[in-house]
C-alpha cells in the first residue's frame, strides 16, 4: 500500500506522514484477523447478528411500491399496468406481421391472413441489402436469413424479430427525444449525462429483478429491459450530434425565421442525420445482444432456445443451431444498419435506381405473402424441406468428447487446481475489515478523505447485506477473468498498433464478437469444459476481450510522431521506446480499456450463473425463477456498486494522470 | 479633343460594369445608434454602470467588446461595405443588426420599427419577409438538394410545394445553376455552393440583403464572375446591401460606401475615395495602400482650382474615375476642364495628376 501512498507524501515533504500512517493502518487491518483470529475473529468473517436485512426492506419496499403508492390520480401499480399494456398492444403488430398472422374466428371456417412470407422476406432483404451495400451485403443478407429457415429457426426468429423490431424503435425514438430534450433544455443536460452514466455502470440484469416484479415475466418485460439497456447510447449519440451540427445552420433557422419546432425538424435533426444514425445502429447492436437475457425473463424467441438448450443434458446441438441463428440475425441487422449510415443522398439516375430497388424488394415481400394464401407453403415452410444439424452436432460433440476430452479436463483441472481454487478460497478467507481497509486507502490515495469515504461505502455494502461469499465469488470471478482478458487483450492491441493489416483483422474481429450475444460464448465453451468456473471463465474473457485489444491499439496509435521520434532520437531500442514512451503515454486510455473489461466481465456475471457458479449472478437467477424480489434486488445492487467502484476509481486515476501528463 | 464620353470609355478599358450608384440622399433604411456588443459575464450591469467605457476599462472587467458604440446610417438601395482586420468585428456587428446576436446595448432600427424591441413572432415575420442572408461558411443544409435549400426559406413560411419550387427554380437559373437544381451540396464545388446561398437568400426577395465574406472561400477567378454576377442582380433587384469584406478591391468594385472597423469600433464611414484621399488613421491608409489609386478617384476628387483665363482642353465629367478618362486627359498638352452634371466648370486636371495616380505614388 505505500507505493499508493507515495505520491501523496512527495507533494508534501515536510507534512505529517499521511500516506504512511494510512498504508500502515491498511496493513494492519489485513493482518491483524490472520494473526490474532481468537480475538479478532469478528474482524476476519463478517459476524452473522451484524448483517442488516436489506433484502427485506427491499422486498417490503417493492411491495409498497407495487401496493400502496399512489401518485392522486393514479397508483404506481395503475402505470406499471399502463406502460406494460401499452407495449403489450404495440408489440402485437409486429407480432402479427413477422410471426402469427391473423386468425378471425374459431378453427372451423377461422379466416387466416398469413404472416410475412419467408420467401417474401428473404426477397425483400435480399434486395435491401443490395441497394444499402452491394453485392457482398446481399449475399450476406440472403445467406443470413436462408440459415434460418432451412435450419428451421424461422418461427422463433420471427418471435425475436418483432421484439427486436419494436424495441429498436422504441429505443430510437425516445432516445432521440430525450437526446433532444437535454440539449434543448440545459438545466436538464446535467441530470440527463450523470442519469446515463449510472446506467452505464449498472449491469443489465440488475434491474431484471425489480422489472419482473413489476412487470410480471413475460415479452413486454424483456422488451422493456432490452429498452432501458440500448437507450441510453442514442441519447447520448443525440446530444453529441446535435451539438455538433454547425452554427452556421442554428443561424440560418432563425435567419430564415424558422419556428422552434421547424429550427427542430427541418434543420437541425435532418442535419445530424449521419450522426443519429450512428445511435440506430448502436441501439440495434445493443438490442440484439439482450435476445438471450431478455429470454431469462421471458421473452421467448431465440433466446428462449438458446437458454433451453443451456438447461438440457443433451440441447446442445440445438442450442448451437439456435445460437448460430442469433449469430445470423444480429451480424445482417447490424451490417445493414451501418451501411445505412454510409448511404448518402444521390440525385438523378442513381436516386432513382435506388427508390426502384426499394419497390420492387417491397413488391416481392407483398406479392409473396399474397400468393401464400394460395400455397401456405410459402407462409411456413413444410417440415420436410428444413434441414437439422441437430444429429451433427451431436456427432460434434460426441466427437469433441472422445476425442477432445482428456486435453480440456486436463487444461480445465490444472487451471481450477491452480488458480481458481486457491484465489477463491484466499479472497472468501479474506478479512473484511481487510478489504475495506484496502479499498479505503486506495481510494484515499486517488481522491482524498470523501471520495475514500464513498467508495467504502459502496464496497461494505457487500459484508454488510450478507452477500460476502456470494460477493467474493463474484470478485473472484471477475478479477482473473479481467487479468487474463488484459493479458491476451494488450499484446493483441500492441500488434494492431503496429501493422495496418493486423489492424484491420481485428477491426472486423472485435465488430463481429461484440454483435453476438453474450450468451453465444458459452455453448461452444461448455461442449469443451463442461460446466463450472472454467467455462464461465473462458466464457467472460471471450466476450471482454474487445475493450482491452480496442483501446491498446487505439491509445498506442494516438501517441505523437513527435514523441516517437524523440524516444528514437534519444536511442531507445524498439522495445525500450515501447516501455519508456510509449506504454506510458497510452496507459490511460488502456486503463480505460480494463475499465469497459471490467464492466462488460459484470455484465457477463448472469453467464456464470447458468454454469453453476455460487455467485451474485446466481442468486438473481434464483430470484428471477422463486418471485423474491429482495434478494435478487440486493444481489443486483451489490453488481452495480462493484461496478461502480471499479469505473470511479479508475477513472480518478485516469484523471489525474493525463492531468499530470497536461493531456 | 471631342469631349470623353465615359460609356465609351468603360468599352475599351477593362473597368467594371458600371454600378448603380445609390442616391446620396436616398432616405435612410438601416440605422443602428451607439450598438455595443459586449461579451463576458454580467456585461449587461457593466455597460449600464458606465454607458462608454474605454477599451482598457473593458479589458480590467474582464470582457471583451466585440463591437464598441458603432454609429450607422445605410441608405434605402445602397451597398454598403464592412471592411477591417479579422477579429475587428465584423460578423458581430452584422449579426447585431439582424439581431442573430442580441447587442449589449444601442438600438437598431429597420424602417422606423426597433428591431431590438420586436417580439420574437414580429422578428420571425420580418426576417421571413424582409430579410436574406449570406454566410461565410455556406450553411447549406446537406441533407436538401439544391432546389430544396433554395425552396426553404419558403417552406419555412409556409407556402405550398409547387408555387415555392416554381420561385426556388427561378432563383436557381438566376445564379446559373438550373441543371444542378437536383444534387445535392455535396455534389457541388465551393463557388456553386455559394450560388446556392446567394439564390436562397434571394427566394424570399428581401429588402435588405446581409452578406458576410461571400466571395472570401473562391478562387480568383470564380470571385471576379461572381462579383459581376452580384452586380447584375443588383442592378435588377437594387435592394439594401450590408456587405463584409477582406478585400479592398473588392468593396471598390462593390460599395457606394465602406465602414472600416477596427477592435469593434467604426473608425471611418465613406466612399472608396474619400478613404483614399482623407483617410482618418493610418489603420484607415494601410488597407488603401496598395490600391490601384486611378480606379478610385474621380475626376472630381483630385481636380484643382482653375487659374482664370487658363485655356482648357476638352471636359470630363466630375464623377468620371480618373483611370477612365487618363487616355483622353493624356492626350491633350492642357488640362482637361472637370465639368458637374449640369456642365458647370468645377476645377481642372493636370496631366501630372493622372500620371501620378495611375502609377500609383502618393501626390
Ligand atoms: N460568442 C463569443 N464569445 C466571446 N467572444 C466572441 C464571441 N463571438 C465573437 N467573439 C470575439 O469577437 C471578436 C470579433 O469577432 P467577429 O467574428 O465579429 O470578427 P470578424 O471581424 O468577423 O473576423 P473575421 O474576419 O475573421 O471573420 C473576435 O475577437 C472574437 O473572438
Ligand atoms: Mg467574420
Amino acid at each position: 500500500m505505500s507505493e499508493v501512498a507515495l505520491p501523496r507524501d512527495e507533494t508534501h515533504p515536510r507534512r505529517f506522514p499521511v500516506g504512511w500512517i494510512v498504508a500502515g493502518v491498511v496493513a494492519l487491518a489485513v493482518l491483524v484477523p490472520y494473526a490474532a483470529p481468537d480475538s479478532f475473529g469478528w474482524a476476519k468473517t463478517y459476524p452473522a447478528r451484524w448483517i442488516v436485512p436489506i433484502s427485506d426492506w427491499l422486498k417490503a419496499f417493492l411491495f409498497w411500491l407495487s401496493r400502496d403508492l399512489s401518485f392522486g390520480l393514479f397508483t404506481f401499480k395503475d402505470m406499471t399496468r399502463f406502460v406494460s399494456g401499452l407495449f403489450g398492444y404495440a408489440l402485437e403488430v409486429p407480432k402479427a406481421l413477422f410471426s402469427s398472422g391473423i386468425t378471425f374466428g374459431d378453427e372451423e371456417g377461422a379466416f387466416h391472413i398469413p404472416r410475412l412470407s419467408w420467401a417474401g422476406l428473404i426477397a425483400a432483404v435480399t434486395i435491401w441489402s443490395y441497394l444499402l451495400g452491394g453485392v457482398r451485403l446481399a449475399v450476406l443478407g440472403f445467406l443470413g436469413f436462408f440459415y434460418i429457415l432451412i435450419f428451421g429457426q424461422w418461427d422463433s426468429a420471427m418471435v425475436t424479430l418483432s421484439q427486436v423490431i419494436l424495441a429498436v424503435l422504441t429505443g430510437v425514438a425516445g432516445g432521440t427525444l430525450l437526446g433532444i430534450l437535454a440539449y434543448r433544455v440545459p438545466r436538464l443536460e446535467g441530470a440527463v449525462v450523470a442519469a446515463l452514466d449510472f446506467m452505464q455502470t449498472v449491469p443489465t440484469f440488475a434491474y431484471l429483478v425489480p422489472l419482473v416484479f413489476l412487470v410480471g415475466v413475460g415479452p413486454v418485460s424483456g422488451m422493456l429491459a432490452t429498452i432501458l439497456y440500448a437507450m441510453p447510447p442514442m441519447v447520448r449519440v443525440t446530444m453529441m450530434a446535435l451539438k455538433r451540427v454547425p452554427p452556421e445552420l442554428d443561424e440560418l433557422a432563425r435567419m430564415t425565421g424558422c419556428e422552434p419546432k421547424q429550427a427542430l425538424w427541418k434543420v437541425l435533426v435532418p442535419s445530424a442525420r449521419d450522426d443519429l444514425l450512428v445511435g440506430v445502429n448502436q441501439v440495434i447492436m445493443l438490442t440484439l445482444n439482450m435476445i438471450i437475457i431478455a429470454a431469462m425473463i421471458g421473452a421467448g424467441g431465440l433466446g428462449f432456445d438458446v437458454l433451453n438448450a443451456l438447461r438440457q443434458a443433451n440441447g446442445l446441438g440445438k442450442g448451437l443451431e439456435a445460437g448460430l441463428a442469433v449469430v445470423a440475425l444480429a451480424i445482417v441487422l447490424d451490417r445493414m444498419s451501418r451501411a445505412l449510415v454510409e448511404l448518402r443522398p444521390v440525385h438523378g439516375a442513381a436516386a432513382a435506381r435506388r427508390r426502384q430497388l426499394f419497390w420492387i424488394g417491397l413488391a416481392a415481400l407483398l406479392g409473396c405473402t399474397l400468393l401464400s394464401f394460395a400455397f401456405p407453403a410459402l407462409e411456413k415452410l413444410p417440415a420436410e424441406y428444413r434441414v437439422s444439424t441437430g444429429n451433427m452436432w451431436s456427432d460434434v460433440v460426441s466427437w469433441v468428447n472422445v476425442n477432445l476430452f482428456s486435453t480440456a479436463d486436463a487444461i480445465r483441472t490444472f487451471l481450477l487446481m491452480n488458480l481458481l481454487v486457491p484465489v477463491k478460497t484466499f479472497l472468501i478467507g479474506f478479512p473484511w475489515v481487510g478489504l475495506l481497509a484496502v479499498v479505503a486507502g486506495g481510494a484515499w490515495a486517488l481522491g482524498g478523505w470523501g471520495f475514500a469515504l464513498g467508495m467504502t461505502a459502496l464496497i461494505a455494502f457487500i459484508p454488510v447485506a450478507g452477500l460476502w461469499e456470494r460477493g467474493m465469488t463474484t470478485i473472484y470471478l471477475c478479477s482473473i477473468s479481467v487479468v487474463i482478458a488484459t493479458l491476451v487483450g494488450l499484446p493483441l492491441g500492441l500488434l494492431g498498433s503496429r501493422s495496418e493489416r493486423m489492424h484491420k483483422f481485428l477491426g472486423a474481429m472485435c465488430d463481429t464478437l461484440q454483435t453476438l450475444p453474450s450468451f453465444v460464448y458459452l455453448l461452444p465453451v461448455v461442449m469443451l469444459f463442461r460446466i463450472g468456473d472454467v467455462s464461465a471463465l473462458v466464457a467472460i474473457v471471450l466476450y471482454a476481450m474487445v475493450p482491452a485489444i480496442r483501446f491498446t491499439d487505439h491509445g498506442l496509435r494516438r501517441v505523437p510522431p513527435s514523441l516517437q521520434e524523440a524516444g528514437t532520437m534519444a536511442g531507445c531500442t524498439g522495445t525500450q521506446r515501447l516501455a519508456k514512451v510509449e506504454l506510458p503515454y497510452a496507459l490511460p486510455e488502456i486503463m480505460l480499456g480494463v475499465n469497459q473489461v471490467i464492466m462488460m466481465a459484470l455484465s457477463m456475471l448472469v453467464v456464470s450463473s447458468f454454469v453453476g457458479t455460487n455467485d451474485l449472478g446466481k442468486q438473481i437467477q434464483v430470484a428471477i425463477s422463486q418471485a423474491d424480489p429482495g434478494k435478487g434486488l440486493s444481489a443486483g445492487l451489490a453488481i452495480a456498486f462493484l461496478g461502480i467502484l471499479a469505473d470511479r476509481m479508475i477513472g480518478r486515476w485516469v484523471a489525474t494522470r493525463r492531468e499530470r501528463m497536461g493531456l | 479633343m471631342a469631349l470623353v464620353s465615359p460609356a465609351s470609355e468603360t468599352a475599351s478599358i477593362p473597368a467594371p460594369p458600371a454600378k448603380v450608384r445609390a442616391a446620396a440622399d436616398a432616405p435612410p433604411a438601416l440605422i443602428c445608434r451607439n450598438l455595443w456588443k459586449i461579451y463576458g459575464a454580467n456585461a449587461d450591469a457593466f455597460l449600464r454602470a458606465n454607458p462608454i467605457p474605454t477599451p482598457a476599462e473593458v479589458r480590467a472587467a474582464g470582457l471583451f467588446a466585440a463591437v464598441r458604440d458603432a454609429t450607422l446610417e445605410i441608405r434605402q438601395g445602397e451597398i454598403f461595405i464592412i471592411m477591417g482586420l479579422s477579429g475587428s468585428g465584423k460578423s458581430t456587428l452584422v449579426r447585431c443588426l439582424s439581431r442573430l446576436v442580441e447587442p449589449t446595448a444601442g438600438s437598431v432600427f429597420y424602417e422606423h420599427q426597433n428591431l431590438l424591441r420586436m417580439t420574437p413572432a414580429e422578428l420571425i415575420q420580418v426576417r421571413r419577409h424582409k430579410m436574406g442572408m449570406v454566410f461565410q461558411n455556406f450553411a447549406l443544409l446537406p441533407h436538401r438538394t439544391v432546389l430544396g435549400n433554395v425552396a426553404f426559406p419558403l417552406e419555412v413560411q409556409g407556402m405550398g410545394k409547387a408555387e415555392r419550387e416554381a420561385r426556388a427554380l427561378q432563383m436557381i437559373e438566376l445564379v446559373g445553376l438550373a441543371e444542378r437544381a437536383g444534387y445535392y451540396p455535396r455534389e457541388l464545388s465551393g463557388g456553386q455552393q455559394q450560388r446556392v446561398g446567394i439564390a436562397r437568400s434571394l427566394a424570399v426577395e428581401p429588402a435588405l440583403w446581409f452578406l458576410d465574406e461571400p466571395f472570401s472561400a473562391l478562387d480568383p477567378l470564380i470571385r471576379h464572375e461572381m462579383q459581376n454576377e452580384f452586380l447584375r442582380l443588383q442592378r435588377m433587384l437594387s435592394k439594401t446591401i450590408v456587405f463584409i469584406t477582406h478585400d479592398f478591391d473588392e468593396a471598390i468594385r462593390l460599395g457606394d460606401r465602406i465602414a472600416i472597423m477596427k477592435d469593434g469600433a467604426i473608425i471611418q464611414v465613406g466612399t472608396a475615395e474619400e478613404l483614399v484621399l482623407n483617410p482618418a488613421s493610418d489603420y484607415v491608409s494601410a488597407f488603401t495602400r496598395h490600391v490601384a489609386r486611378g480606379k478610385v478617384l474621380t475626376a472630381g476628387g483630385v481636380c484643382v482650382p482653375v487659374r482664370p483665363g487658363e485655356t482648357l482642353a476638352a471636359a470630363v465629367p466630375a464623377t468620371a474615375l480618373v483611370a477612365e478618362v487618363a487616355e483622353a486627359v493624356l492626350a491633350s498638352e492642357a488640362p482637361a476642364a472637370v465639368v458637374d452634371a449640369d456642365g458647370m466648370i468645377i476645377g481642372k486636371l493636370e496631366r501630372a495628376t493622372v500620371i501620378a495616380n495611375l502609377v500609383g505614388g502618393v501626390q
